[in-house]
C-alpha cells in the first residue's frame, strides 16, 4: 500500500484547491442548466396564463401586462370550453379515488393470496400480473373501446376507472408481494392458532402492517388515473362525463382559442397531483425503492 | 422456513418443497375456499379486462392482407422508422444522462439537495399540460424558446415543428424532459444501496475516479441500469402523449410514431382493423422484451 501511495505523484496543496474549485464552479454550472431546463416549460405555462389575451402573440419573455383574468374565466366557468368546468374536476376526482379504492382493495387481496396463503399455482397470478404490467396500455386501446362498447359502459364513468384498474392493479400486486416479506410470517401464524380465520388475519394483520406500502401504490393509482388521457378520451365524450384532461385537450381543437385559458386550466388540473406528490414524497421514494414503477 | 413452522410440523416429511408450507400445503375446506375468493377479483379483472381485449385484439388484426397494405403505406414505414429513433435515442440517452445525473446528485451540498427536489417537477406535473406547453414553447412564430434565442443570441430560430427530424427531436427531447427525472431517482437509489464500506475498502486499495467506477459503481449498478432500459424501452414504445401533444404527427403524419398511427387509423380515419394492425406489427419486437422482463422481475430475483 506504501508502495503505491509513494509511487504516485500528487500535486501541491494549491493545485489541489484549484481542482475543487474548479469542480465546484463546474457542479454549478451543471446545476444552473438543470435548473434551467427544469423551469423552462413550467415558467411558459405561467406566462401564457398569465398574459392577457391580445399579449400572446407578442412573443414576449414575459407577461407585458400580467392578470389573473384567465383563472378568473376557469374558476367562474366564463367560458363556452369551460361551461361544466367543475364539474368535469370532479369527475377526474371520482375517477381517481375510485381507481384508487379498487386497486388496493384487488391488489391487496390477491397479493395477499400469492404471498401468505401460498395457494397452489399462485405463480400464475404473479406471472399474469407481470405480464399485464409490461404490455403498453395504448397498445391495447382498440380493443378496449371495443370490449367496453359491448360491456355496455360507453360513456361511463365506470369504463375509465375500469380500464385504468387494470393497469394500476399488477403494479400494486409486485409492490404489495415485494414488501409483504418484511411482514414476519409468525404473526399470521400465531393468529391462526388463536383461531383467527384468513379474513381476520388480513383485516387484522396484514392490512394495518401494509400502511407504507397502501400509501405509496394508493398515491401512485390516483395520480395514474388523474393524468391518465388516452382512455379517457376514447371513452368519455359528452361535457357531463368528460373529465377534465380531455375538457383540456378540447381546446386545441380550434385554431381560434384562447391559449391563455387553456394554460390557466392546465395549470389548475396540474396543481392536485404536484400538491398530493410533494405531500407523500416520503412515501414515493419508499415505493420506488421498494420496486419499479409505470412512469 | 421458520422455528415455529418447523416446530409445528415435526414429524412430519419437513423436505417437502419451501415453496409448499407444510401448514398450508394442498389447504383444503374453508382455508382453500378462502383463498380463491381473495384472487377471485384480481382472476376477475384479468380475463375481462386483460385476456378478451387481447384475443379481440388478435381476431381483429389476423387478417393477412392488413399487413400487405400496411407494408405498402410509406406513412407506416416512416412511423417505423420514427419509432425506432424515438425509442433507441429518447431511452438510451435518457439513461444515460439520468445515471450521470445521479451521480451528481449523491453530492451532499444543500443546494444539490434543493435542485432535486426542483427537478423532480416534471415528473410530478401530468403529461398532457406539460407537454402542451412544451408545443407552445417551441412555437416557431412565438414560441419562447425562439424568443430566448432572439433575445439572448440576436437569431431567429427555425419553425421546429414544420421539420420532419426537428419535429422528432422535439418530441424525444419533451420525452425525456418529463421522464428523466423518475429513471434519475431510481438510479439514484441504486446508487445508495451500494455499501459505504465497499468504497472505503476500494479507497484502501488505491481505487480512486475511474477505477472506483469500473470495480465498485459498475457491476453493482449494471443490472438495475439493464432493467430500467428494458422497462422504458415498453413505456417509450407504447409512449402516445408526447407525440400527439407535441407534434401533434404533424407535418403532415411524417413524426407520427406507431402508437399514435394506430390510435388515428382506428379513430381519425376509422379503420379500426388497421389500427390494430399497425400496433401488432410491433409484437416481433413487445413479445421477446417482454419476456425477458418478466423474468428480471420476478419477486423472488427481481429488485430493481
Amino acid at each position: 500500500m506504501s508502495a503505491t501511495t509513494s509511487g504516485r505523484q500528487f500535486g501541491s496543496p494549491l493545485f489541489y484547491r484549484l481542482q475543487r474549485w474548479g469542480v465546484e464552479a463546474l457542479c454549478l454550472l451543471l446545476g444552473a442548466v438543470l435548473a434551467v431546463w427544469t423551469i423552462a416549460p413550467i415558467y411558459n405555462m405561467w406566462e401564457i396564463a398569465l398574459d392577457s389575451h391580445d399579449d400572446i402573440f407578442a412573443g414576449a419573455l414575459w407577461p407585458a401586462h400580467p392578470s389573473l383574468d384567465a383563472f378568473r374565466v376557469v374558476v367562474t366557468q366564463d367560458f363556452w370550453y369551460l361551461a361544466h368546468f367543475w364539474h368535469q374536476f370532479g369527475n377526474s376526482f371520482i375517477v381517481g379515488l375510485s381507481t384508487m379504492g379498487l386497486t388496493l382493495l384487488i391488489g391487496s387481496l390477491a397479493s395477499f393470496t400469492v404471498t401468505r396463503m401460498h395457494l397452489r399455482n399462485g405463480w400464475m397470478l404473479t406471472n399474469a400480473a407481470l405480464m399485464t404490467y409490461v404490455i403498453p396500455a395504448s397498445f391495447l386501446a382498440i380493443p378496449f373501446y371495443r370490449i367496453m362498447q359491448i360491456y355496455g359502459l360507453a360513456n361511463h364513468l365506470l369504463a375509465v376507472i375500469l380500464s385504468l384498474t387494470t393497469f394500476a392493479t399488477p403494479y400494486a400486486i409486485f409492490i404489495f408481494s415485494q414488501y409483504s416479506k418484511s411482514i414476519p410470517m409468525e404473526l399470521d401464524e400465531s393468529a391462526r392458532i388463536d383461531g383467527a380465520n384468513p379474513f381476520q388475519i388480513y383485516w387484522k394483520i396484514y392490512l394495518p402492517l401494509m400502511a407504507p406500502a397502501l400509501v405509496a401504490v394508493g398515491t401512485y393509482a390516483l395520480l395514474l388515473a388523474w393524468n391518465e388521457y388516452l382512455y379517457n378520451f376514447l371513452m368519455l365524450s359528452t361535457p357531463q362525463s368528460m373529465t377534465v384532461a380531455v375538457a383540456l385537450a378540447q381546446f386545441l381543437n380550434s385554431d381560434e382559442s384562447p391559449w391563455n385559458f387553456m394554460m390557466a386550466t392546465a395549470i389548475l388540473y396540474a396543481l392536485p397531483p404536484i400538491i398530493l406528490y410533494y405531500g407523500f414524497r416520503r412515501y414515493m421514494a419508499a415505493g420506488l425503492t421498494m420496486g419499479g414503477v409505470k412512469g | 422456513m421458520s422455528v415455529t413452522q418447523q416446530a409445528l410440523t415435526a414429524g412430519r416429511a419437513v423436505i417437502a418443497r419451501p415453496a409448499r408450507r407444510a401448514l398450508y400445503g394442498g389447504i383444503m375446506g374453508s382455508e382453500y375456499i378462502w383463498a380463491i375468493a381473495f384472487a377471485l377479483p384480481y382472476v376477475a379483472v384479468f380475463f375481462a379486462f386483460v385476456v378478451y381485449p387481447i384475443c379481440y385484439g388478435v381476431y381483429l388484426g389476423d387478417q393477412p392482407a392488413l399487413y400487405a397494405e400496411l407494408f405498402s403505406d410509406p406513412r407506416y414505414l416512416t412511423a417505423v422508422v420514427n419509432t425506432l429513433i424515438y425509442v433507441g435515442v429518447g431511452v438510451n440517452l435518457k439513461m444515460f444522462l439520468a445515471f450521470l445525473l445521479s451521480g451528481f446528485f449523491m453530492r451532499k451540498r444543500w443546494w444539490v439537495k434543493a435542485l432535486l427536489v426542483l427537478y423532480i417537477l416534471p415528473w410530478a406535473t401530468p403529461a398532457l399540460p406539460a407537454y402542451m406547453s412544451i408545443h407552445w414553447f417551441v412555437n416557431g412564430q412565438w414560441g419562447m424558446l425562439n424568443n430566448l434565442l432572439y433575445f439572448v443570441f440576436g437569431i431567429d430560430g427555425p419553425v421546429y415543428l414544420n421539420d420532419h427530424w426537428m419535429g422528432l427531436a422535439c418530441n424525444i427531447g419533451a420525452y425525456i424532459w418529463k421522464n428523466m427525472p423518475f429513471w434519475t431517482i431510481i438510479l439514484l437509489a441504486g446508487r445508495m444501496a451500494i455499501p459505504q464500506e465497499l468504497y472505503e475498502a476500494a479507497a484502501v486499495d488505491g481505487a480512486t475516479g475511474m477505477r472506483r467506477f469500473l470495480h465498485v459503481t459498475y457491476p453493482l449498478m449494471a443490472n438495475l441500469y439493464l432493467v430500467c432500459i428494458l422497462l422504458d424501452t415498453v413505456f417509450a414504445l407504447g409512449d402516445f402523449n408526447a407525440t400527439f401533444f407535441v407534434s401533434g404527427g404533424g407535418p403532415a403524419m411524417q413524426t407520427e410514431v406507431l402508437a399514435t398511427l394506430g390510435i388515428r387509423y382506428a379513430f381519425t380515419v376509422a379503420l379500426p382493423r388497421l389500427g390494430v394492425a399497425t400496433v401488432m406489427s410491433a409484437l416481433p419486437v413487445l413479445i421477446p422484451l417482454v419476456i425477458i422482463l418478466m423474468r428480471k422481475l420476478r419477486p423472488s430475483e427481481g429488485q430493481l
